[in-house]
C-alpha cells in the first residue's frame, strides 16, 4: 500500500507511517491554528501557539501509543479502567465538599479532567471484554449486563458533574462498540425505543434548566434570540455571512466583534467559516471524512477482534465529536458544550483525540506486522 | 437496512449460528453501515452548509452586517428663537447628558439608584426617573440628567460597559437666558410623549437627548425649529463597545424664527411686574409688532426643558397666582373703565357732540333707578368723562345710543376678537349684547346690563392682549393687526377706524389722565420730552359685601387695569398692563410708567427697577430659584413623585383659565355698584409692598 516503502527510498519505519491520514490531520490542525490566530485578533497569543505545542506534544503522546504491544494493551485495560473511574469519583466527591459541580482535578501541572480520558478507555475495556467473552456468548445476558455496567457507572458519574455532552460520549463509544461486537439488533432497536420512551421524561425531570432550553431552541432559534437562542442565531449568521469564499482571513465580523459566543472553542467553526466560507467548510469536512474513513479501514483491516472493536469505537469516538459540534453550529443539534476536534482550542478534547488517534495509529501497527493472521488471539 | 439486521437476529434464534466467522460477518457490515451514516452525516452537513452560506447568504450578511454597524441619528440642533434685533431668546448650549433606554435596563432601579450616586442627583430627581421609567414605553429614552461637569461624564463613560442601556453623550441642550421672563411666551422642549411618537413616527422622536417644543412658540414654530438630524455609523461589538467610526452626516440645524419681540423689553416688563401676578403687553403702533408679552409668575422654562420636577410642579400648581397661566392670552378680567376711550369713540360715531355734558350727582338715574358713581364729578363733558373716569356719563350715553352700538365699537377695537397669532391658543373673552346674553342665559337684557358694560363691568371680558391692541387701534385711529413673527408683513394699518377728529380728542383726554388733571397723576413719565397717555381700570370680582376690593383676601381684591400709548402726540408704542386683584388701577399703572421709561431711556428704567428689586429680594428668576429652594426643603420630602403627561398639565390649566373667567360673571346678575373708595389715582394699600406668599397667607 505504501509507495514510499516499495521505493526504497524513504526508510522503512517513516515510510510506514499512515501518512494518507497524517498529512490531512496535519493540514488540519495548522488550518485550526490559522483560526485561532484570527479568533484571537490576529495574534499567536493565547489560542494558535498554545494549540499548535499541544498538537505536537500530544502528537509525540500518540507516537508512544503507537508502539504499545497488543498484550499491555489487555492487560492495562481494565486497571486503567478502575483507576479512571476512582478519579471521576474523586472529581465528584471534591466538588461535593467545596460546594458546586467540578470536573476536574488539578494535578499541580495539569489540569485533568477524568470523564475526557473516560471515553478511549472505555472503548478499550470494552473491546477487551467482547474480544475475550466466548463468542457462543454474545447473543446471551452477559454480553450485555457487564458492558452495561462498566458504561453505567462512568456514565452515571459524568451526568452527576453534571456534563451531558460527555456522558453522552461515553454512552455512544459503548454502544458502538457493542453494535460492533455483534449484539443482536433488537436489543438496539428495544434500547432505541426506550429511549424514546423515556426521552420525554429525561427532558422534563432530568434536565438542568438551562440545558431545556438549549433543546427547545434548537427548533426555534428566533423565538429567544437575545437569550438561549442567541448561540444559534449567531452562529448561522457567522456562517451565512461567510458565502462561498468567505470575508478573508482576519476579516470576521462576527468573531472579531464578540457577536459569535465562544469563537475559539466551540464555535471555532462558525469563526472558520465566516473568514473561509463554503470553500474552508468543505476542506473541513472533507479532511475529517478522510481521517474516519481511514480509522473504520484500520478497524476493517483488522486481524482479530480485540483491534477490530478497538478502532471501530476509537473512530466513532471522534466521529461523535465531530458530528455533534457541527450539527450544533449549523442549528441541527441543541448547543452542548463539544469542541471540534484538531481546531478548537482546549487541552482536553486535544487529548482524548489525541489517544484516539493513537490507538488508531497502533491498530495500523498491528495490522501491518502480523498480516494475515487468524482470527484467535 | 432494518430488515437485513432484523434478519440476522432472526437467525440467531433459529440456531446456534453464532461463530467467529459469523461475528466477523457481522462486524464487517455493520462497519460498512457506520460508514455509510458517517458519508450521509458528512453530506448532510455538506449541503445545510451550503444552504446557510450561498442559498440564505444575502440574509444572513444582512444580519451580520446590522450586528456590526450601529447606526445612532445625531439629534439637530434646534433652530434659535431671536428676538427682533436679533439677540437669543432661546438658544444652545452644549452640555453633557444621560440618558437611559428603559428596556435595555436588566435592573432599572438599582441602576438608577447607582447613577443618582454616581451624578449626585436629589432623591425626588431619582424617585420622578424612576416613576418615569416604570411608566415608559419601548425605546424612548428617559433622560436622567444634563448639564453635567466633564468630571461627572468622565466617570460615567468609564463605568459604561458595566451600564446597559444608560446612554451618555455629548450635545446640545436648549438655553433661555432670560430663564422665567420667557416661559410663557416661548414655551420649552421636551422629549416626545408616546402620542406624539404614535402620530409622527419617525425614530428621531426617540433619539436620546432629542426634545421637540413643548409648549408656547417652540411647539408652535416646531418644524422651522426641528432641522435635519445628522447621523453616524459606528462598528460596535456585542457589547455595545465602539469600536470605530465609519461615517458621519453633520446634523442640520433648524431654522431660526425672529420675533418681533424686544428680549430687553420683554424681560424688563417681566421683572418689573415683581411680586405682583399679571401681565403687560407693548404693541408697535407703526407696524402691530408685540414687542412684550410678558406674564408673571411664570416658570423657568430652563428647567422645565430638563422634565418637570414633581416638587417643581407642586409648587408651581400650588401657587393661587398660577405661574402656569400665560395670563396675556389666557388671562380674561372684567374690562374696567380701561374701556371708556373706545366707548366715546361709539358715543362720537353715534352722533354724540363731545360737549355734550351731563350733571354726575354721585350717580345717575338710568330708567327708574339710580346708579352709583365712584365719586360726584359735577358737570361733565366727554373729556371729563374720560380723564376723570366718571361712571355717570357711560350710564347715559350708553342707555342713550343703545349698548348694541357700543359693543360694535368694541368689537372693532379688538375686543372679543382672536387674532392672527402663532400661539397655540388664545382666550377671546366676552363683549355682551342683548342677543349674546339671551343665548347663554336665555334671560332679556336689563338696563343694569347696559350700566355694567357701559363701564367695563358685568359680563364684559377681554384679555391683556385685547387691551393693548385696542390702545393701538385708539391712538393710531387705524386698524392695527398685531404680529409676533417678523416674517409676515404688518397689515392693518390701511384700514382707517376713526376720523382723525375723534382721534385728537380721545388722545387728549386719555393725555390728561396722566399728564392733566386725571386719575393716574402717579403715572407721568419722569422724561423731559415724552408723555404717556393712558386710561386706569379697576375691575371688581367680588360684590360690595364681600370685600372693600382693596385689602382682604388676595382673591377678592379688585384687578388693576392700565392701557397706555406713548408719545401721546404721534403715539410709537400702546400697550395695556393688567395686575391680578392688584387693588385697583394703582398696581397697574406705575407698572406701565416703568416700562415706558426704558423704552424711552433704558438706563432710567432699570435704575427705577435695580431699586425695587433689592426691595424684593432679587430678580423674578433669583425669587423664583430661592421660593423653589425653600419650597423644596419644607416640602420636598412630602411630594409624592408623579407621573404627569406635559399635555395634560396644560390643558388643566386651560381649564382652570376658563373657570377663573367665569368667576365675574357670578356678580353680572345685578348691578355691580362702583366703590367709593375705588380712586384709581390712590395710592395702592400699604400692604402692597409685603411679599405676595405672606399676603396670601392671611387666607
Amino acid at each position: 500500500m505504501n509507495t514510499f516503502a516499495r521505493n526504497g527510498i524513504i526508510p522503512t519505519p517513516i515510510a510506514n507511517q499512515p501518512w494518507g491520514m497524517l498529512i490531512p490531520l496535519f493540514a488540519l490542525v495548522a488550518f485550526g491554528a490559522a483560526v485561532l490566530y484570527s479568533a484571537a485578533g490576529g495574534s499567536w497569543d493565547p489560542y494558535a501557539s498554545s494549540h499548535l505545542i499541544r498538537f505536537l506534544v500530544f502528537l509525540f503522546m500518540s507516537a508512544v501509543i503507537t508502539a504499545f504491544p497488543r498484550a499491555l494493551v489487555r492487560f492495562m485495560a481494565y486497571p486503567v479502567y478502575v483507576i479512571v473511574l476512582l478519579l471521576l469519583l474523586a472529581v465528584e466527591v471534591i466538588g461535593q465538599v467545596q460546594g458546586g459541580s467540578q470536573r476536574w482535578l488539578d494535578l499541580g501541572f495539569m489540569v485533568l479532567q477524568p470523564s475526557e480520558i473516560m471515553k478511549p478507555v472505555i472503548i478499550v475495556v470494552l473491546a477487551h471484554y467482547f474480544s475475550s467473552l466466548p463468542v457462543g456468548l454474545i447473543t446471551s445476558w452477559r454480553a450485555l449486563l457487564v458492558p452495561g455496567a462498566l458504561i453505567g457507572f462512568p456514565v452515571a458519574l459524568v451526568l452527576l458533574q453534571p456534563d451531558l455532552g460527555t456522558s453522552l460520549a461515553i454512552l455512544f463509544g459503548g454502544g458502538i462498540v457493542m453494535l460492533l461486537a455483534g449484539l443482536p439488533l433488537r436489543w438496539f432497536v428495544l434500547a432505541g425505543l426506550a429511549a424514546a420512551a423515556i426521552a420525554p421524561l429525561a427532558f422534563f425531570f432530568g434536565l438542568q434548566e438551562y440545558q431545556q432550553r438549549r433543546v427547545l431552541t434548537m427548533f426555534d432559534p428566533e423565538a429567544d434570540p437575545l437569550g438561549a437562542g442567541y448561540h444559534i442565531t449567531q452562529s448561522k449568521i457567522a456562517i451565512g455571512s461567510g458565502g462561498l469564499f468567505g470575508k478573508g482571513f482576519n476579516n470576521g465580523s462576527q468573531s472579531h466583534l464578540q457577536y459569535l459566543p465562544e469563537p475559539h472553542t466551540d464555535f471555532v467553526f462558525a469563526t472558520m467559516a465566516e473568514e473561509w466560507g463554503l470553500v474552508g467548510g468543505l476542506f473541513v469536512i472533507a479532511i475529517f471524512t478522510i481521517i474516519l474513513r481511514w480509522g473504520l479501514r484500520v478497524a476493517a483491516r483488522s486481524q482479530d477482534r480485540f483491534a477490530a472493536l478497538l478502532a471501530g469505537g476509537m473512530a466513532a469516538t471522534i466521529f461523535f465529536y465531530i458530528a455533534v459540534n457541527l450539527l450544533m453550529v449549523m442549528g441541527m443539534a441543541p448547543v452542548v458544550g463539544i469542541p471540534l476536534p484538531f481546531m478548537s482550542h482546549g487541552g482536553s478534547s486535544m487529548l482524548t483525540n489525541m489517544i484516539c488517534i493513537g490507538a488508531l495509529m497502533m491498530v495500523d501497527r498491528w495490522n501491518r506486522n502480523a498480516p494475515r493472521s487468524g482470527l484467535a488471539n | 437496512m432494518k430488515n437485513w439486521f432484523t434478519w440476522r437476529s432472526g437467525a440467531q434464534r433459529r440456531g446456534p449460528l453464532v461463530n467467529a466467522s459469523t461475528l466477523k460477518n457481522t462486524f464487517d457490515r455493520r462497519a460498512f453501515v457506520i460508514g455509510g451514516v458517517q458519508g450521509g452525516i458528512a453530506v448532510l452537513l455538506a449541503v445545510r452548509m451550503g444552504y446557510i452560506a450561498i442559498a440564505e447568504n444575502e440574509k444572513y450578511q444582512l444580519e451580520s452586517e446590522s450586528n456590526r454597524v450601529n447606526l445612532t441619528l445625531i439629534p439637530p440642533r434646534r433652530g434659535w428663537i431671536l428676538d427682533r434685533n436679533g439677540a437669543p431668546l432661546a438658544s444652545n448650549r452644549a452640555d453633557f447628558r444621560v440618558d437611559v433606554i428603559p428596556e435595555r435596563l436588566a435592573d432599572p432601579d438599582a441602576m438608577i439608584d447607582q447613577l443618582g450616586e454616581l451624578l449626585e442627583l436629589e432623591p425626588d430627581r431619582v424617585a420622578d426617573i424612576k416613576l418615569e421609567i416604570a411608566s415608559a414605553s419601548g425605546f424612548a429614552p428617559v433622560e436622567v440628567a444634563s448639564g453635567l461637569d466633564y468630571e461627572q461624564f468622565a466617570a460615567l463613560s468609564v463605568r459604561l460597559p458595566d451600564m446597559q442601556g444608560v446612554v451618555p453623550q455629548r450635545g446640545f441642550s436648549r438655553f433661555y437666558p432670560t430663564g422665567s421672563s420667557v416661559g410663557h411666551l416661548i414655551g420649552y422642549v421636551g422629549p416626545a410623549s408616546a402620542e406624539e411618537f404614535d402620530e409622527d413616527p419617525n425614530p428621531l422622536l426617540v433619539t436620546p437627548g432629542y426634545k421637540i417644543g413643548k409648549d408656547g412658540l417652540e411647539k408652535q414654530f416646531e418644524e422651522e425649529l426641528r432641522g435635519v438630524p445628522g447621523a453616524r455609523r459606528v462598528e460596535v461589538t456585542a457589547g455595545g463597545r465602539i469600536i470605530r467610526n465609519l461615517e458621519t452626516r453633520e446634523d442640520i440645524q433648524g431654522d431660526p424664527v425672529r420675533l418681533t419681540i424686544d428680549g430687553p423689553l420683554q424681560d424688563y416688563a417681566a421683572r418689573r411686574i415683581g411680586l405682583e401676578s399679571g401681565s403687560v403687553v407693548v404693541l408697535d403702533c407703526e407696524k402691530g409688532d408685540i414687542l412684550c408679552m410678558a406674564s408673571m409668575p411664570s416658570f423657568d422654562p430652563n428647567s422645565f426643558s430638563d422634565g418637570i420636577g414633581s416638587v417643581e410642579y407642586a409648587m408651581l400648581r400650588e401657587d393661587q397666582r398660577v405661574p402656569l397661566r400665560n395670563k396675556v392670552l389666557k388671562g380674561l378680567y372684567p374690562p374696567g373703565s380701561t374701556v371708556k376711550p373706545m366707548h366715546c369713540m361709539a358715543f362720537l360715531r353715534a352722533g354724540v357732540s363731545p360737549s355734550d355734558a351731563i350733571t354726575c350727582g354721585g350717580g345717575r338715574r338710568i330708567g327708574n333707578r339710580f346708579f352709583n358713581c365712584w365719586s360726584n364729578h359735577g358737570r361733565v363733558d366727554m373729556a371729563k368723562a374720560i380723564y376723570q373716569s366718571c361712571d355717570s356719563y357711560f350710564y347715559h350715553f350708553a342707555q342713550q345710543i343703545g349698548f348694541d352700538a357700543v359693543a360694535e365699537m368694541a368689537k372693532t377695537c379688538g375686543m372679543g376678537e382672536q387674532f392672527d397669532l402663532p400661539v397655540t391658543s388664545q382666550f377671546y373673552g366676552t363683549v355682551p349684547t342683548a342677543e349674546w346674553k339671551f343665548d347663554k342665559f336665555g334671560q332679556e337684557w336689563q338696563p343694569y346690563d347696559t350700566v355694567n358694560a357701559s363701564i367695563g363691568q358685568g359680563y364684559y371680558l377681554a384679555s391683556p392682549l385685547q387691551l393693548a391692541v385696542s390702545a393701538a387701534r385708539l391712538a393710531t385711529g387705524r386698524h392695527v393687526k398685531p404680529r409676533l413673527d417678523l416674517g409676515t408683513p404688518p397689515s392693518g394699518f390701511d384700514q382707517v377706524d376713526f376720523p382723525d377728529d375723534h382721534v385728537r380728542l380721545v388722545r387728549q383726554a386719555m393725555s390728561d389722565v396722566v399728564n392733566g388733571p386725571g386719575t393716574a397723576g402717579r403715572g407721568r413719565l419722569p422724561l423731559e420730552d415724552t408723555q404717556m397717555a393712558g386710561k386706569t381700570g379697576t375691575a371688581q370680582v367680588v360684590s360690595l359685601s364681600v370685600s372693600d376690593g382693596r385689602s382682604g383676601p388676595w382673591k377678592y381684591r379688585d384687578h388693576g387695569l392700565f392701557t397706555f400709548f406713548a408719545p401721546t402726540d404721534k403715539p410709537r408704542y400702546a400697550g395695556a398692563v393688567v395686575i391680578e386683584h392688584g387693588g385697583g388701577s394703582g398696581a397697574a399703572y406705575p407698572i406701565a410708567r416703568d416700562v415706558m421709561t426704558f423704552m424711552f431711556d433704558p438706563a432710567k428704567g432699570l435704575e427705577l427697577l435695580k431699586a425695587l428689586e433689592e426691595q424684593w429680594g432679587g430678580t423674578a428668576q433669583e425669587r423664583l430659584d430661592q421660593r423653589y429652594a425653600a419650597y423644596a426643603t419644607a416640602q420636598g420630602a412630602s411630594v409624592p413623585p408623579t407621573r404627569r403627561r406635559d399635555e395634560a398639565i396644560f390643558d388643566r390649566v386651560e381649564a382652570e383659565a376658563r373657570l377663573d373667567a367665569q368667576r365675574s360673571e357670578q356678580i353680572a346678575g345685578g348691578f355691580v355698584a362702583p366703590r367709593p373708595a375705588a380712586n384709581p389715582s390712590e395710592p395702592p394699600p400699604s400692604d402692597m409692598t409685603t411679599p405676595p406668599a405672606e399676603r396670601g397667607a392671611v387666607e
